[in-house]
């Protein structure tokens, strides 16, 4: 829970203010003051299966590049194809070292023919703009617009309504993984149908100036819908029981696209990029190790860099884990040797030097809920 | 802040004792429930195991943290709450209650000496507040 990668003093967000008024707990995150919880982490995340739940997740990181060049540089930058997205688009893709490792995931989002966006995680910021700026040179302009720029999700079965409520044009007709423009209560937005918890739902761009308004005008109009603001807790139990990757747990520099399960996001067929030659060799030869979602057979909590054994040799480890709130189970992913990641393979996970079975199972732990059509 | 019952005994390290006779229930506080959050794995030992005064006894997990627990005294486990191993949250609902976690048989009674009062224990988590 607690972070020691980053010294100095914590950045905030626009709405840390309006958090610690909420009687949020306040933990560092990748650099950041961010709310872990407000009532409880359970409680957040059945909200959200349930009803709605708001995010702050304006820690995150938003980069343009604009130009003649833009799409030409992104598909050097990324393993996805960007040259498939259409304006209005968005598209989960990564960024990846020369040998293979990942450097971040983001979303890609398609502003105009030679207009993009880039959405980073918010321990990577520097280290991605360090990244572009310096790997994606030609005739595009970047701008790092982050600081300026504050990010609010809006997840649930309740949250298209609520939206729709609030907004001057048709929501409901934007598809999975589309944007459009538009204003929710009277503010600029980009209205993205996109999350990261397996919910229906939207994630809304402001004007960082603008946060603590939106923030509030839809907590007002969500009170029928039963809407909770949810921290970073919930944030991670409901991805994780998406099986959905979190850079720094599950992936990262040493680990591969490929043994990661995001070969769906690598697209060697669209040309050159940076890390392509290394992935197509791990893809070649075989993966040694695949990231799998597993169920602890008896009571016991997962966490990560616990050791995964087989008959008591080591057989992976351990990436994330916890109590899934939804589905009620003790829950898992990391890496095993690529024999033992069969689903319905027993493992064991050792915690504090005890063995305590688990079993590798089919991913999503939870089933999505996502528009897809 | 939950109040804190007057007739316990309490440790540093947040768990509370209640003096049965010979014997001491064993639970851990509503402060430390609220610091740790959802509790949702207790691990507790077997009846008949011995334990140390101010020596991990078990431990407590919520969703984001895994905490031992400290006996406040040394003894022989006569009872164990299997309960909270179907419902660790009854440690979140009702910390001095239904959420006990052991009964020892004091080996020590003199060792009751070295928990504070509810007025001292109080003054402690003034100081650690968030």
């Amino acid at each position: 829970m607690t972070d020691t990668t980053t010294t100095g003093p914590l950045k905030r967000t626009p709405l840390r203010d309006v958090h610690v008024k909420a009687g949020a707990k306040m933990v560092p995150f990748g650099g950041w003051d961010m709310p872990v919880q407000y009532t409880g982490i359970i409680e957040e995340h059945r909200a959200v299966r349930r009803a709605v739940g708001l995010f702050d997740i304006s820690h995150m990181g938003e980069f343009e590049i604009q130009g003649k060049d833009a799409l030409a540089i992104v598909q050097r930058l990324t393993t996805n194809d960007a040259a498939a997205l259409q304006v209005g688009q968005v598209q989960y893709s990564l960024l990846c070292y020369p040998e293979g490792g990942i450097v971040d995931d983001l979303t890609l989002y398609r502003l105009g023919d030679e207009h993009f966006m880039l959405t980073v995680n918010a321990a990577n910021i520097d280290k991605d703009w360090r990244w572009v700026t310096e790997h994606g040179q030609g005739a595009a302009r970047w701008r790092n617009v982050s600081e300026e720029t504050a990010l609010l999700a809006l997840q649930g079965p309740k949250a298209e309504g609520l939206v729709q409520r609030l907004a001057d044009t048709d929501v409901t007709r934007v598809l999975y993984y589309h944007f459009l423009r538009g204003k929710v209560a009277g503010m600029p937005a980009i209205i993205s149908r996109t999350g990261y918890t397996g919910e229906d739902g939207f994630e809304l761009y402001i004007p960082a100036g603008q946060a603590e308004r939106l923030w509030y005008a839809l907590m007002e109009a969500g009170k029928a819908d039963g809407i909770r603001p949810v921290g970073l807790g919930a944030r991670d139990t409901l991805r994780l029981e998406m099986k959905f990757a979190l850079y720094g747990n599950d992936i990262d520099q040493t680990t591969n696209p490929l043994e990661a399960g995001l070969g769906w996001v690598v697209k060697p067929a669209k040309g050159e990029f940076i890390g392509r030659e290394a992935i197509e060799a791990i893809r070649a030869a075989g993966v040694k190790r695949k990231l799998v979602g597993f169920e602890m057979t008896e009571r016991a909590v997962p966490r990560h860099d616990y050791r995964l054994l087989k008959d008591g040799a080591e057989a992976g480890v351990v990436t994330s884990g916890s109590f899934g709130p939804a589905v009620e189970k003790y829950i898992g992913i990391g890496y095993v040797k690529a024999d033992l990641a069969a689903v319905g393979t027993e493992l064991d996970v050792e915690i504090r030097t005890q063995a305590y079975p688990a079993r590798v199972v089919k991913t999503p732990f939870y089933p999505s809920k996502a528009k897809k059509s | 802040m939950s109040k804190i019952p007057a007739e316990l005994r309490y440790t540093k390290e947040h768990e509370w004792a209640k003096v049965e006779g010979d014997r001491v229930r064993i639970g851990i506080t509503a402060f430390a429930q609220e610091q740790l959050g959802d509790v949702v794995f207790v691990e507790l030992p077997k009846v008949g195991a011995k334990v140390a005064a101010m020596k991990t006894f078990g431990v407590v997990e919520s969703v984001k943290a895994v905490s031992d627990l400290f006996a406040p005294v040394s003894g022989e486990i006569l009872e164990a709450n299997a309960a909270l191993t179907r419902k660790p949250e009854t440690v979140n609902t009702d910390p001095y209650g239904q959420g006990w976690m052991i009964v020892v048989k004091m080996a020590n009674p003199k060792e009751l000496d070295a928990l504070m009062s509810a007025a001292d224990y109080e003054k402690l988590i003034a100081g650690a507040g968030h």
